[in-house]
């Protein structure tokens, strides 16, 4: 068969590859510029190599933050799909209650992240905090702006109020999409109640869940917002997760070369991720 | 197996029924015999798959109360009823093989290894799905799911019944015909009790002894098909069943006459009682076109391939009537009522004739 090679179809293109130009590619490459020089301001700049990166590959601040952002998304994923599950089966299938649940669950997706971030600061203070004051009024020493558990527990129930929602939704659309007949065939069955959820209910959410999985651990790898609005990463470094460090490193100490080295380290992590993402989806979909 | 009995059975969807019409089932009072193959025959919304829900238990009955061989279950669960029922569509657990399909209902009443793995292995031949075992049950066809299904019924081997909810709707046609006719020999080899619901007559006739043909949530007559044909207690069932139904017109009756408009008709015999709207029915089957008769005026002629179906007017009414293949319209048709196929309504139900 012949192909007809028409170069013209381009300039189809050309609007979305410009945008795409302005949007990314330059200012990625801006940032490239930036991670193989170093610059005392006024805009001169010295070529530096490779050094800003092994620096970055051999600070024990950066390795530190990556197994804190780490064990953060650890924690988040073994409390809030577990959590969502149960909640998800547990949410009425039919009647009144259905549009009830879904608009409360729903509520915390939709408050702005930074909103949110300052509903647990104020939340949890000791002072005036309606959790943090009755804590403390009942005798459990709480104070997450000195204590580094306290801060960490803070953050962890945070997210799990901001996002196990994202997992109940998700399964819960799996879960109605069962026909009856499966419940229905499994009493004829004689299935247990853990041998319903273990063959009908869980292979059904099998799907939904990995999404749900994938993207929890993504956002909750890129988080930034709650918890630099809540303890803005302290106290010390204890809650400085990567993109709060490359925020400091960036505006506060104005390090261009290093933020810069580390923007791209940040981004290949990122870019590995989302190429996982994207496999395990499709060979999951290849062996439907 | 079981003999079932349905014991004046209603049931409405509703809290609190009041009249008639909240029921989706009015009143069933029947028998099914142990062994018996049986189609709830009927279209959608006659309440069918209400009756062969409160069969296995998945609804409990409004009132009235069912047998198994004389015991009461009425407040047993679909469980311990030990019932087999299949869907219309396919139910598979797919993350298991084939082969942990059929032994999960035995694995889950707790059934010895051993026990299990000769029952599975005896059901896989049965369904002819042997060589599939190892197979992980996703992957097979709508008609392959459709034998996982019932062979979950089969491998237990002390089942009191097993029902059919229109298992054969998502099948390919070549296909429905070959597990018809794999289920009627699984009932001849086994005598299991089998309920089959339908609303596909010749999916009905084919399978069963005896066809329950349901209507307005209630039984209008139980019969083998060949009564479904020929005596149909009920204009509905005259309607229903056959291809096209039942012409049903009406008529003034005078002992052995019945007229219609100008024309008269003679009867086999004389109806006993006629009051109410009598009408008069005769299958296309029964109807001869020719030179002498009554006048019609033909509107329309079908060719269905082995036959021809011919639409006429007489005084004024639609009536359907069945031609051989090789026949011809003559030019002046004209039609007789073959008395053999005459039956005599009134109200709708069908009267008795006397000689």
């Amino acid at each position: 068969m012949d192909k007809t090679w028409n170069n013209k179809a381009w300039f189809l293109v050309l609007p979305v590859l410009v945008l795409v130009a302005f949007t990314a590619v330059i200012p990625l490459m801006t940032v490239v510029n930036y991670s193989v020089q170093d610059t005392f301001g006024n805009n001169v700049f010295f070529w530096a190599g490779t050094e800003w990166f092994e620096e970055l590959l051999s600070s024990s601040r950066f390795w530190e933050a990556m197994v804190r952002n780490l064990l953060f998304s650890f924690i988040i994923l073994a409390i809030e799909v577990p959590l969502g599950i149960f909640i998800a089966l547990n949410m009425p299938k039919k009647g009144w209650g259905v549009p009830v649940c879904l608009v409360l669950m729903s509520l915390p997706l939709l408050i702005p992240w930074n909103v949110v971030g300052t509903i647990w600061q104020v939340f949890g203070r000791s002072d005036i905090g309606l959790m943090g004051y009755y804590l403390n009024a009942i005798g459990i020493d709480y104070n997450y702006v000195q204590d580094p558990f306290d801060a960490w527990v803070t953050i962890v129930i945070m997210d799990v109020w901001h996002w196990t929602s994202l997992v109940v939704l998700l399964c819960y659309a799996g879960l109605v999409s069962i026909p009856d007949a499966f419940y229905q065939a499994a009493k004829i069955d004689g299935a247990s109640r853990w041998a319903v959820f273990r063959f009908i209910q869980l292979p059904k959410m099998q799907r939904v869940l990995l999404i749900a999985v994938l993207l929890r651990f993504m956002d909750s790898f890129m988080i930034y917002t709650e918890p630099f609005v809540v303890t803005g990463g302290g106290p010390g470094n204890s809650t400085t997760f990567l993109s709060i460090d490359l925020v400091k490193t960036a505006l506060g100490q104005f390090d261009l070369g290093p933020a810069a080295a580390m923007s791209l380290v940040y981004f290949l992590i990122i870019l590995l991720l989302s190429w996982v993402f994207y496999t395990v989806m499709t060979n999951y979909d290849a062996e439907r | 197996m079981a003999r079932i009995d349905v014991n004046h059975v209603r049931h409405s969807y509703l809290p609190h029924p009041q009249k008639d019409d909240d029921f989706a089932l009015r009143e069933v009072h029947h028998a099914f015999e142990d062994g018996g193959a049986y189609a709830l025959l009927g279209p959608s919304g006659c309440g069918k798959t209400t009756l062969l829900n409160i069969i296995s238990g998945l609804l409990h009955p409004s009132h009235g109360q069912l047998l198994f061989n004389g015991k009461d279950v009425t407040n047993l669960s679909t469980q311990e009823r030990n019932i087999a029922q299949v869907f219309q569509f396919p139910v598979i657990y797919d993350t298991m093989t084939v082969y942990d399909n059929l032994a999960f209902p035995l694995r889950n009443r707790g059934v010895p290894e051993a026990d299990v793995d000769r029952r599975v292995r005896e059901t896989l031949e049965m369904i002819d799905l042997a060589s599939w075992a190892k197979k992980k049950a996703r992957g097979l066809t709508a008609d392959q799911k459709q034998k996982i299904s019932l062979g979950r019924g089969l491998v237990r081997s002390d089942v009191n019944a097993i029902l059919f909810d229109e298992p054969l709707t998502v099948i390919d046609p070549h296909m429905k015909w070959v597990l018809r006719s794999q289920l009627k020999q699984l009932h001849r080899r086994f005598g299991y009790t089998m309920v089959y619901v339908t609303h596909d007559q010749t999916e009905a006739l084919t399978f069963a002894d005896q066809v329950v043909v349901m209507y307005d949530g209630g039984i209008v007559q139980i019969g083998t098909p060949a009564e479904l044909f020929e005596r149909p207690r009920h204009t509905f069932v005259g309607y229903f069943i056959g291809s096209p139904g039942m012409n049903v017109v009406p008529v003034a009756i005078e002992g052995r006459t019945a007229t219609l408009g100008s024309q008269r008709i003679e009867l086999p015999g004389v109806p006993k009682a006629g009051i109410g709207a009598v009408e008069l029915g005769i299958r296309p089957e029964y109807v001869r076109l020719g030179r002498d008769g009554m006048a019609v005026s033909i509107t329309k002629v079908e060719d269905v391939g082995r036959h021809k179906v011919v639409r006429a007017k007489l005084e004024g009414r639609e009536i359907a009537a069945v031609i051989g293949e090789d026949e011809t319209v003559p030019a002046e048709p004209k039609v007789r009522f073959d008395p053999a196929g005459i039956n005599i309504y009134a109200d709708s139900w069908r009267v008795e004739m006397g000689a």
